[in-house]
């Protein structure tokens, strides 16, 4: 029996555990990552546009700082996410990029004079800085007020996860591929590591630790269609769900991208419309101006995915063998421009649909259609980003609830979210290993591999039946959810998903598999995932069901307005009962008398659908009037966000940062 | 080999396309090799990821398979396409005019079933071996603004950190698969991409340590077989031959 002991287990391979590992390993303690593969072709390789930091070095960032960064996050958010979290995310994220070009990532840097972009789908020629000369550059994202998002062409989070994967192997922390998070070593109210299937030999093992962080990554394949890579399937979250104690936040907020390219789902970035271009519709009309004049086709993602569908709706869409879609138009950015920083969009274009996206005119143009992205919902955690129900149980980046994104998150938000919050996360988590030993009775570890290895043989032993199989369940609810959980959601139609789906889990239960090898065994793998995948698409339908409003990406027909007087609260999921086919879901209060901004109209989507709540206002009076107080004071804006919203961070990481032509002001 | 299993699906409406696969797992006592047959109709826009999801759901629950992005970013899916080293998430089915496909799992790594290698330990040790990782004495600090470097640096850097270890410059070369110990063109390549990194301090001779050796720069025979299927097409002879003639005059 295989039993590992460490201080630090982080489960997960991506840029939020491996940041994370590279913490602990680099304050003394022995770290272990587990991944489902090797560590560099985890999901975090596929984001593409960038990371948002207010570095402001491009003149298109001028004036940029957290403040603008904050702002811009909390109204994405719908104003669902949680301040103090924005606020500790925006003051590290300009640290995080810096450190990042030290580790080597090859941002792409400024160059001084004149460069032509196109913005608003014209030509315009903008002067760029001798001083920011080499500096990292910035290019435009939706729902942002300045170019803010850093990059390496289209490949950010590949170099991204190099960089930090690199750094991981330079620090010597252990990474063990091919191992997968089964179950949590829980006792009383205490986490103690994971017990884990090999997946070459098939071995149950276990990891014993002072502190495990799960960053599993996002739950995007519960869904049909979706921009997310297939081992995206939720398995960490529902690892921790089936602890019955811990909790996940929000399930129901899922973001739909606005262009997968159609039809495998693949994205397109967001830098492809940051960059200058633009939808069109089966007329070759480019439709988002008369939807939302100011922000254009670069509102937020929830916002941008909706006029689409809505505009298909219109009977605008353009009719394909897969379902009507519109167009990408990036031909207008020119060819040099696309081969230099869309160069992955150019391939996949090139590659999956035969369309070279440089060439003129509608020749060029990419069919497109919003798809599932990403799940801003995940484990609930504290800020420090320990699980709000367990000790010793951490989690960050897609796989958390940390509460960066609310109901929306930003593009370039979660990259930047994985690398922040791994350096947040990690500092706590390291502190904790330091105060905390591991004081678990070694018979509790092995009844724990026991018990997992007899669930695995009661599936190898289950009776073959005529019913469905794993993978027609399996492709059942990826359907129930691109159709009746999707972008436009409807209480009946919920109903319906929420009632299937409690099918599909007892069927789940029974499925049996036809080749009885316990090792490497494609068929068994899915036996015991999509039983978990079940509990985390019930998670999202049952709270959708439940949450009797729209907020960002949640979209009710049948509760179109936001409502702030009744929903100013975050879902919060157990499941208590492993017998159950429904999670219990209960609420935690959004205080608005506490936020730094409390809420308000975003600046685009439909106006006048907000059902106010009075302490928006009260609130909003009491903001101004301590502002006013301190800047008649003569204090700074750092004095001033302290007093309406305070927050802290480990390390270093509140330093004042510096910036060009400002210092540190 | 022998070919025991025909198996067919009619789902969809396109031509027949008929793939051998190999099929076996080393650490199955039971398991032989064997190539399995499966007919499957081809599906428009299908590629090799599309297909082999199709017959794993339909027809061979257990076929084993590696695919992660399928988008062609993450490296994973690297087989043996009708004997040539290419990514399967990005090899469309079309392509193949007689509709007859055979896929074997990639040479140069350790088979773990079927199409499945463990091209993970063998990329770590070339990591090791080149120290994968920014050398560097200066301490920044992070609050303070980044250290300019020039933007034709960073995109020349860039150009070669585009490598997604996918392992098929290993798997079509053939040193790589005379000498299990040659670091190969994925870790030439990253020698390359320090060596032209203004971050990282090392000089000719640290690299000469690391690489200045038959299992190094020295064991490339140039028969560009890397650079023919890399993906991502990378420079990587003219790099490998900069890198020779950098490191022949170390010493």
């Amino acid at each position: 029996m295989k039993i590992r002991y460490c201080d630090a287990l982080v489960i997960g391979g991506g840029l939020a555990g491996l940041r994370v590992a590279v913490q602990t390993q680099e304050k003394g303690l022995n770290t272990i990552v587990l991944s489902l593969v090797p560590v560099k072709r985890s999901h975090s390789a596929a984001a593409q546009g960038g990371m948002q930091s207010s570095l402001a070095n491009t003149v298109m960032g001028e004036g940029d700082n957290e403040d603008v960064h904050f702002a811009d996050t909390v109204k994405g958010s719908d104003w669902g996410c949680d301040q103090v979290v924005a606020r500790m995310f925006v003051t590290t994220a300009p640290k995080a990029t810096r450190q990042l070009a030290e580790w080597g990532v090859p941002w792409t840097r400024v160059r001084k004079g004149p460069r032509e972009v196109v913005i608003n789908a014209q030509r315009t020629t903008i002067v760029e800085k001798e001083e920011a000369h080499g500096l990292i550059n910035a290019r435009d994202f939706g729902g942002t007020k300045k170019w803010r998002t850093c990059y390496t062409a289209d490949a950010t989070g590949h170099t991204m996860l190099y960089g930090v994967a690199n750094r991981a192997i330079r620090d010597q922390a252990e990474i063990h591929e091919r191992k997968e998070l089964m179950r949590l070593i829980v006792e009383g109210s205490r986490c103690y590591g994971a017990v884990v299937r090999d997946q070459i030999t098939g071995e149950i093992e276990a990891y014993v630790a002072k502190a495990t962080c799960i960053a599993t990554g996002g739950w995007g394949r519960i869904y049909r269609t979706t921009t997310n890579a297939v081992i995206c399937e939720g398995t960490g979250q529902a690892a921790v769900l089936e602890t019955g104690l811990a909790t996940l936040g929000n399930p129901e907020a899922v973001q739909f991208h606005p262009t997968p390219i159609v039809p495998s789902g693949i994205l397109l970035t967001e830098g492809c419309r940051g960059d200058g271009g633009v939808l069109r519709d089966v007329d070759g009309y480019r439709f988002m101006p008369d939807y939302e004049p100011e922000k254009k086709d670069l509102a937020s993602r929830d916002v941008v995915s909706r006029r689409m569908m809505e505009h298909i709706r219109k009977g605008k869409g353009v009719p394909s063998p897969f379902g009507e879609h519109l167009w990408l138009d990036i031909s207008i950015l020119g060819r040099e421009h696309i081969e230099k920083n869309l160069r992955d969009v150019r391939e996949i274009a090139m590659t999956f649909n035969g369309i070279d996206p440089a060439d003129p005119g509608p020749k060029g143009w990419l069919p497109v259609r919003p798809a599932q992205h990403y799940s801003m919902g995940g484990i609930r955690t504290k800020p420090t980003g320990e699980s709000t129900a367990i000790d010793g149980l951490f989690a960050c980046g897609e796989a958390a609830c940390w509460d960066l994104h609310g109901f929306n998150r930003l593009g370039g938000n979660s990259v930047a979210e994985t690398v922040v919050a791994g350096m947040i996360v990690g500092s706590y988590m390291a502190d904790y290993c330091h105060r905390h030993e591991i004081d678990i009775d070694t018979r509790l570890v092995r009844e724990s591999i026991r018990r997992e290895e007899a669930y695995l043989q009661e599936i190898l032993d289950r009776p073959e039946h005529k019913g469905m199989s794993i993978f027609d369940i399996k492709r059942r609810m990826q359907v129930i959810m691109d159709e009746k959980v999707g972008i436009f959601r409807h209480g009946e139609t919920l109903q319906e998903a929420v009632d299937e789906l409690q099918e599909l889990l007892k069927l789940s239960r029974e499925a049996a598999v036809a080749y009885k090898c316990p090792r490497a065994n494609p068929e068994l793998e899915q036996a015991y995932r999509v039983p978990k995948m079940l509990k985390i698409a019930l998670s999202v339908a049952y709270s959708a069901l439940l949450r009797t409003e729209s907020r960002g990406a949640h979209y009710r027909e049948d509760y179109t307005q936001r409502d702030d007087l009744h929903w100013m609260k975050r879902t919060i999921v157990r499941w208590s009962d492993p017998e159950a086919t429904l999670p219990e879901v209960g609420y935690e209060p959004l205080d608005i008398m506490k936020m730094e901004m409390p809420p308000a109209f975003r600046g685009y989507g439909r106006k006048g659908q907000i059902i106010e709540n009075p302490l928006s206002a009260q609130r909003a009076e009491e903001v101004e009037a301590i502002r006013r107080r301190l800047e008649a004071e003569g204090k700074d804006r750092f004095a001033i966000q302290e007093a309406l919203m305070p927050f802290e961070l480990p390390e270093n990481y509140k330093a004042k940062n510096e910036r060009l032509g400002v210092g540190y002001a | 080999m022998p070919k025991t299993k025909i198996m067919t699906t009619d789902r969809g409406e396109g031509r027949e396309l008929t793939f051998e696969i190999l099929k076996y797992n080393p650490r199955d006592p039971e398991s032989k090799p064997h190539l399995a047959t499966y007919t499957i109709r081809e599906t428009p826009g299908m590629t090799l990821f599309v297909a082999l999801n199709m017959i794993r759901e339909d027809l061979d629950p257990d076929l084993a398979f590696d695919f992660v992005c399928r988008a062609g970013i993450c490296g994973s899916c690297g087989m043996m396409v009708n004997g040539k080293p290419l990514l399967a998430c990005r090899t469309r089915t079309a392509d193949y005019p007689d509709g007859k496909i055979r896929l074997m799992p990639m040479p140069a790594f350790e088979l773990i079933k079927d199409l499945s290698v463990i091209t993970g330990q063998w990329m770590d040790r070339m990591s090791q071996r080149v120290e994968s990782w920014i050398h560097s004495s200066v301490e920044h600090d992070i609050s303070r603004i980044e250290r300019p470097v020039d933007p034709d640096a960073a995109d020349a850097t860039f150009e070669l950190d585009r490598c997604i270890e996918c392992g098929i410059c290993v798997a079509s070369c053939a040193t790589a698969l005379m000498r299990p110990d040659f670091v190969g063109a994925v870790g030439l390549n990253r020698i390359a991409r320090f060596e032209s990194d203004p971050h990282d301090e090392r000089t000719d001779a640290d690299y000469y340590e690391l690489v200045g050796d038959d299992a190094g720069i020295f064991g490339c025979m140039s028969l560009l077989s890397c650079e023919d299927h890399c993906p991502k097409n990378l420079p990587l002879q003219e790099k490998i031959a900069y890198m020779r003639r950098k490191l022949a005059k170390v010493k």
